[in-house]
């Protein structure tokens, strides 16, 4: 049972890997679709509130993968899906750049990041809209939601500070 | 002005890389890994290795940024691992991404477990819950801002649309969805399809501006 869990992480977490177009939040959906849907492995409550940990430590956000592994197969569970999240994409970043630059002036290099990047902001926009699908569940979060995309969309404000400003925000609306 | 490098076609680098230590290349990422709160990690990445330290100039890192999102995989570790890898090699990408990712993975296991031992506690439940729609302000910003950057053409839009409805509104597999759609967008921006000849447009992967530093 648990070493077919922690074969089963292996494997969704080295595929997310592989298909994280345009960087972890396109990877969000299908995340959501195959641990929450798929396996009723988590909660939609449970994805939301660790992915919101990920939002508070620094680097990057999508860190947060460690803590589904730890809440589904302890330590082992977090060292297996770090490992499949990230190692895969590691080695094809560095065996890709070492031989981009003989691509030089390749038309398909060209068409493919020129066509990779819209698709990478539809997905984007997908991860995005599934966090708030889950995530906006009453007038303050929309509130919230809206109120940190204005403030940053037209000023430079560190995130950080806004995030932690919007979860302290709820947690005085609603009461401890 | 790349064009006017010699043999090699990476432009010269103002610090000499073979003078760049493996342990002051971890140093520099650690100190990323550990204050780049909120995302935006590729702003502060700039800022390091481009403003400070000088191990690169602006070319290469726009040039590494480009290759880094186009790949699958986060963009910071990505870039982490290309900048490393120019840098230093092997090692230096090796040091890089471990030390990108050390300081949040301390963090995030940190924080985690105390999630974890008090998940029924409505006061996290509630404050988590803010985070999160917080973070959904953040990432619609995040993806305006590059939308406006990288989307020129009408085929851009349409892209765009495409995917986003066949993940979110159709809630088709993303694995299908690459499969598909990325061969059409990659045909769509080869020049023997649309042969219209027009002018390649400037360099759009300028790195948001989204990084609180400064």
């Amino acid at each position: 049972m648990h070493a077919t869990k922690i074969l089963n992480l292996l494997w969704v977490f080295a595929l997310l890997s592989l298909v994280a177009v345009g960087g972890g939040t396109a990877v969000l959906p299908e995340m959501r679709r195959i641990l929450v849907g798929h396996f009723h492995w988590l909660s939609d409550k449970q994805f939301r509130e660790i992915y919101s940990i990920g939002q508070i430590a620094p680097g990057p956000n999508m860190l947060m993968v460690l803590v589904i592994g730890y809440r589904l197969a302890g330590a082992l569970g977090a060292v297996v899906v770090g490992l499949a999240f990230f190692i895969p994409d590691c080695f094809i970043t560095f065996f890709v750049n070492r031989v981009w630059k003989h691509f030089e002036g390749s038309p398909w290099r060209t068409a493919i990041q020129r066509g990779m990047a819209p698709v990478a902001i539809g997905l984007m926009l997908s991860g995005t809209y599934t966090v708030a699908k889950i995530s906006i569940v009453d007038f303050v979060t929309g509130l919230i939601a809206v109120a940190v995309f204005a403030i940053l969309y037209f000023r430079h404000v560190n995130p950080a500070l806004l995030i932690i400003i919007g979860g302290v925000i709820t947690l005085f609306v609603r009461g401890w | 002005m790349s064009e006017a490098a010699g043999p090699t076609t990476s432009p010269a680098p103002a610090t000499p890389r073979q003078a760049v230590s493996l342990v002051s290349l971890f140093k520099v990422f650690l100190t990323i890994g550990a204050i780049s709160f909120g995302g935006g990690v590729v702003a502060y990445l700039r800022e390091y290795i481009v403003r400070g330290e000088q191990w690169m100039d602006d070319e290469e890192f726009l040039d590494s940024l480009e290759i880094g999102q186009t790949l699958p995989g986060l963009i910071a570790v990505n870039l982490s691992v290309i900048i490393g890898d120019r840098i230093r090699g092997a090692a230096g990408a090796i040091a890089a991404a471990v030390g990108i990712l050390l300081p949040g993975t301390v963090v995030v296991m940190t924080a985690g477990i105390l999630y974890l031992g008090n998940r029924q506690n409505p006061a996290v439940n509630h404050f988590l819950g803010g985070v999160a729609a917080a973070a959904v302000g953040l990432l619609t910003a995040v993806a305006l801002q590059l939308g406006h950057k990288q989307l020129v053409h009408l085929r851009d839009f349409l892209l765009v649309m495409a995917t986003f409805v066949a993940i979110s509104l159709l809630h088709q597999s993303l694995i299908i969805v690459i499969l598909v759609v990325g061969p059409v967008a990659v045909l769509l921006y080869h020049p023997t399809t649309h042969k219209s000849g027009e002018p390649k447009p400037p360099r759009t992967r300028e790195p948001i501006r989204l990084a609180g530093h400064r």
